[in-house]
């Protein structure tokens, strides 16, 4: 009996830690679009934050080759070249890795603030490599609307997600 | 100094090249795939277009899924909206249907003197291919403003065909796969489509700007748009014919112009392409 209970309780916590890879397939793959809203310069890039949270807390939760996949798409469904939002998503995963390796004592302002120099650094290459080699016309405001809100965003997302690797892992990487 | 450069490239090798605990891919190769793949994609290698097909045939239906709760939702969202705006949207078009029966019998005369007429130069007024489809998946991105429909090259659908909302412009096909194919809506900031404008016989570019509403570009000064100004496709370029409506001018000072279509409410499209008349041609 204990044993069939400890291997249900196995199971479920195999499935939760999936969840955010799960999220992630839902992002990408929903109609409705959180990276744009209707709202004038109100939007966010939920895939950012999702993954950038995930490979800098607990990285197993969430696979390179699963991300990387996720980017082709992304791509497939928003009409982008191929291979542009795996690209952007694996600097991200980069990044965030780079943080875990300098980071002895984790905080989340420092996390908070690296977040804006990855997103930084990883738009400005997918927008670079959007406007250089297929020349795809972008909104700068809206872009800088979805810069500011993703960054801003990160902050409430990461207490979430932090809430929830309380509750499902009895963990906490504040 | 020199330790902390070394601190900052033991970190760097091991966030990009080592291959982490449980990660089952380095992430460098997986970012030199990708960069594979733009390179691919950037100098259109034939077997790139085959497998970002067949990626599309499988997304697009896992999409089409994944976005029923969604689109649910919507619907009894605009269901429940619609049925409090009932009572006043009938009056109004109980007064417009009185208005409309009078015009038609005008328009019945007008309708056949102008293909007497179309007749005479020339135009495109046959309609060779009509096909009707559904919309499967309206991913709304800042960047793009596009639609996926479920009909493609299987169904002799090609790149450029119009794809109408009743009788309403609402974009062209830029991609077709097997069974899919995208349109490009005429929201999209890409989208150039030379129009006509009348009253005044205004020759124009409509560009789209992103949002719900598009633009009036490259108008010459000594020109004056008012409010209300109706927008027709003029036929240049020789994609679309001469004369389908698209909107209304909305704001003279800043020529946006309203769609007479809904974009973002779009269930099945006309997919269509036009082709000169046999007859005439021969004449």
């Amino acid at each position: 009996m204990k044993m069939s209970v400890s291997k249900k309780n196995k199971i479920t916590k195999k499935i939760f830690s999936f969840a955010p890879l799960l999220l992630l397939y839902i992002a990408v793959l929903n109609e409705a679009d959180l990276n744009y809203l209707g709202y004038k310069y109100f939007s966010f890039n939920f895939p950012f934050i999702l993954i950038y949270y995930w490979s800098l807390k607990r990285s197993e939760s969430i696979g390179y080759g699963y991300i990387f996949i996720a980017g082709l798409f992304n791509d497939v469904v928003v009409g982008f070249p191929i291979g542009i939002s795996s690209l952007t998503y694996l600097i991200i995963c980069g990044f965030a890795a780079y943080l875990r390796n300098i980071t002895l004592r984790p905080n989340i302002i420092n996390d908070w603030l690296f977040f804006l120099i990855t997103i930084l650094v990883a738009n400005s290459i997918n927008y670079f490599l959007l406007i250089t080699f297929f020349s795809i016309e972008i909104n700068y405001y809206e872009l800088s609307g979805n810069l500011f809100f993703t960054f801003f965003l990160y902050y409430i997302f990461a207490y979430i997600f932090n809430f929830y690797q309380r509750i499902v892992f009895k963990d906490s990487n504040d | 100094m020199a330790a902390s450069r070394d601190d900052f490239v033991i970190a760097i090798r091991s966030a990009f090249l080592k291959k982490s605990n449980k990660q089952r891919f380095s992430l460098i190769g997986l970012i030199f795939s990708s960069i594979v793949l733009i390179f691919l994609t950037g100098i259109k290698l034939p077997a790139i277009n085959y497998l970002k097909s067949g990626i599309s045939e499988v997304v697009y239906r896992v999409s089409f899924i994944a976005s029923i709760p969604e689109k649910q939702f919507s619907k009894i969202s605009l269901l429940i909206n619609n049925h409090f705006q009932m009572y006043n949207e009938f009056e109004i078009l109980t007064n417009k249907v009185k208005e409309l029966q009078s015009i038609d019998r005008n328009n019945i005369f007008v309708i056949s003197e102008n293909n007497r007429l179309k007749k005479i130069v020339d135009d495109y007024i046959d309609i060779s291919d009509e096909l009707m489809a559904k919309v499967l998946l309206d991913k709304d991105s800042p960047f793009f403003k596009s639609i996926i429909v479920n009909r493609g090259s299987k169904d002799n659908v090609h790149n450029g065909m119009a794809v109408l909302d009743g009788r309403y412009l609402v974009g062209k096909i830029v991609e077709t796969n097997y069974s899919t194919a995208r349109v490009l809506l005429i929201s999209d900031l890409n989208s150039k489509i030379p129009v006509i404008i009348e009253p005044g016989n205004i020759q124009s570019i409509l560009s789209g700007t992103g949002k719900k509403k598009g633009k009036i570009q490259y108008l010459e000064e000594e020109y004056n748009l008012d409010k209300g100004n109706l927008v027709f496709t003029s036929g240049s370029g020789g994609i679309f014919k001469a004369g389908i409506p698209i909107g209304t001018i909305d704001e003279n000072l800043s020529y946006s112009v309203v769609f007479f279509s809904d974009l973002s409410q779009l269930n099945f499209v006309n997919l269509v392409s036009y082709k000169k008349s046999n007859e005439n041609v021969s004449k």
